[in-house]
């Protein structure tokens, strides 16, 4: 009834290739959009904004990173959270060395750096498949922390290994407030997501599903995989660079590299396997389940057990109920949560009258 | 002779790497999942080992005892887990053992705890006094004799695997599922059978783990350890895993003394990752796995 494309004519090839060629999934998004950019703002405490808001948008754009990289292209990467690294201490570097340069041009090259490094550790992909990669790209996680913990330059020969971000300065404005901050996150989160929505929806994306799908009858019908997968990489490096910069500079506000260790590697690709491979809105609702579901967990055991005094013991239980949270979604719904979204407006398509 | 002491006790602490990727390679080769929770199955059987024996059971009884408890979690994991999530993506089953992992880390604290536990199985380690006056070399007893056990598991595993029927089944059971099960061998006992097994494997691994470093957390990332171990000899080769251990042993010992120096030490966290992805650019299944064959 209010879900159905019915009477929506396409009547040129614009119109066709829409991003949302249904007119109610337009609205929803643009709904989301003006919550997200008028109605949050106004209405969130700032701790809300900054303790949930911004590490949503910076995890689902980490999150969407290696979507592009797992969910379309089939390649399995453990190293995420040093690619993230790269691009913090990329972005610091750009930031400290050369302070007349404006942000967002750091946080590009910073994306670029992760992006460089990302596509040498992908070089073993011409060669190396499926879980024999996912241990190589472990590599890429235990030589990154060592460099960053080893070469004192690149946290500015600081002896601790943990730096201070410089704050966030636009045309002259410094970023303080959590609003401000917000909004800067969202800008670059929407931008990147328009991005990725398109590249995998264009011939690139097409290609990197076949790819994914098979690699033997990809080459055979005329995709060269080195390119493609190289490119995969690159393009999973930057926004993973991207997300990296931003984690540093908005969330912690400083460069550490014990944050970016191999447990936010496997963060990511849980959030990519709950929220749904193979599907940008995925990205979102992975990174919203899993930062969220610690903090629900932990709230539910302090108000139960608070009184009990075996601190140690409801941190462990907390351990079981997430484990066990993820082994049960997995089961109900091994294609994530983005599969439930699609059936769910599958279901709603017909609705009213099912037969 | 410096040189040959480090290498000798490279080799030996590589013996200890196999015994983890043992219990990768086992479920490997029967399900073709790659089982993220073998580290948090070493912590466990290890806790409950030392627990067991804590309470004044006599060492033989308890390790009996958690081998039991490992065959109920086998059966749980089967009949829970497993039996469910038949036909899915082999991605999602991997997920599903990191989901696992957690699982089973929170219970093995929760139920037991999360104090560090010395564990003592009646073998001290201390230098080999006959072989140090014969030949000047030192070289820990407990080592030689963590050896000895590991090679004996290993010959264990191959007779069960290569001689037995259960062990006929096991390989029909890897080289195609739905074949094995139109011959009429049971898919899911076999796989209660083989997680079983390496529950058994990361009992060894955690008692002897244990011996070395006190029975506590950080033995579940003990098996990060074992990974390039794992692909170095080939995700479905016994033999490979033992192979690969030796080498990823003795390199990283030899790299971390005679290379660590002069790139600021503390190479060993990543020298054996990055030599078992050179193997991989010369070899793509490892130095041992079965060749892959791809046809469209």
């Amino acid at each position: 009834m209010l879900y159905r494309e019915t009477g929506q004519i396409k009547t040129d090839y614009k119109s066709d290739m829409a991003m949302f060629p249904i007119a109610q999934d337009r609205w929803f998004i643009y709904g989301c959009v003006a919550v997200a950019v008028i109605g949050l703002p106004l209405f969130a405490s700032s701790y809300i904004i900054e303790a949930f808001l911004i590490p949503i948008l910076i995890w689902s754009l980490a999150a969407l990173s290696l979507n592009m990289l797992l969910g379309y292209c089939g390649q399995l990467s453990l190293g995420h959270g040093a690619f993230m690294a790269v691009g913090a201490y990329a972005a610091y570097n750009f930031a400290t060395r050369i302070p007349e340069l404006n942000i967002f041009i750091v946080f590009i090259l910073a994306g670029l750096c992760a992006a460089a490094v990302s596509v040498l550790f992908g070089l073993p992909s011409m060669r190396i498949k499926g879980f024999y990669l996912a241990v190589s790209t472990l590599a890429a996680q235990f030589v990154i922390e060592w460099v960053f913990s080893t070469v004192t330059w690149f946290s500015g020969d600081n002896a601790m290994g943990t730096v201070d971000t410089p704050a966030i300065v636009i045309f002259g404005y410094k970023l303080e407030s959590s609003i401000d901050l917000y909004m800067f996150c969202l800008v670059i989160n929407i931008v990147l997501f328009v991005l990725a929505k398109n590249l995998v929806r264009g011939s690139v994306g097409r290609s990197w599903m076949a790819i994914r799908d098979m690699d033997v009858a990809a080459s055979v019908i005329g995709i060269r995989l080195l390119p493609a997968k190289l490119l995969a990489f690159g393009v999973s490096g930057f926004y993973a660079g991207v997300a990296g910069a931003m984690y540093a500079f908005v969330y912690l506000k400083a460069c550490d590299i014990t944050s970016f260790d191999l447990f936010q590697s496997f963060n990511i690709l849980f959030m990519v396997i709950i929220g749904g491979m193979g599907s940008v809105m995925g990205a979102y609702f992975g990174a919203a389940f899993i930062l969220l579901l610690p903090i629900v967990l932990n709230i539910t055991f302090q108000t139960f057990f608070a009184t009990s005094g075996f601190a140690g013991l409801v941190s462990n239980i907390e351990h079981m109920v997430f484990g066990g949270l993820i082994m049960f979604f997995l089961i109900v719904e091994p294609l994530g949560l983005a599969r439930l979204w699609s059936t769910a407006k599958e279901k709603l398509r017909l609705w009213p009258f099912p037969h | 002779m410096f040189v040959l002491e480090v290498f000798i006790s490279g080799l030996l602490s590589g013996v200890m790497y196999s015994l983890v990727a043992l219990g990768f390679v086992l479920i490997f080769k029967a399900s073709g999942v790659f089982n993220f929770a073998q580290g948090a199955m070493v912590l466990l059987a290890a806790l409950t080992f030392v627990r067991f024996i804590e309470m004044g059971i006599p060492l033989w009884l308890a390790a009996i005892m958690t081998f039991g408890v490992m065959i109920v979690l086998a059966i749980f994991i089967e009949r829970f887990l497993l039996r469910p999530l038949v036909n899915q993506p082999l991605i999602t089953l991997f997920m599903l053992t990191i989901g696992l992992n957690y699982f089973l880390e929170g219970l093995a604290q929760a139920v037991w705890d999360a104090e560090v536990h010395g564990l003592d199985i009646g073998i001290e380690d201390v230098p080999w006094v006959g072989l140090e006056q014969a030949t000047g070399l030192l070289i820990s007893m407990f080592d030689v004799i963590s050896a000895l056990i590991a090679m004996g598991l290993v010959i264990i595993l191959s007779i069960v695997f290569n001689k037995t029927k259960v062990g006929r089944a096991l390989r029909a059971v890897s080289n195609d599922h739905q074949a094995a099960m139109s011959v009429g061998i049971p898919l899911n006992r076999i796989w209660v059978i083989v997680w079983a097994m390496s529950g058994l494997v990361a009992l060894v691994a955690g008692a002897l783990w244990g011996t070395r470093l006190g029975v506590q957390f950080s033995l579940s990332i003990v098996a990060l350890k074992a990974l390039p171990v794992l692909i170095l000899g080939g995700f479905n080769s016994i033999m490979g895993a033992i192979v690969a251990g030796l080498i990823i042993g003795a390199s990283e010992k030899l790299g971390e003394v005679f290379l660590g120096p002069y790139v600021g030490g503390g190479i060993e966290s990543f020298f054996p990752y990055v030599l078992a992805m050179m193997v991989l650019f010369w070899r793509p299944q490892g130095l041992f796995g079965d060749v892959i064959i791809e046809r469209v």
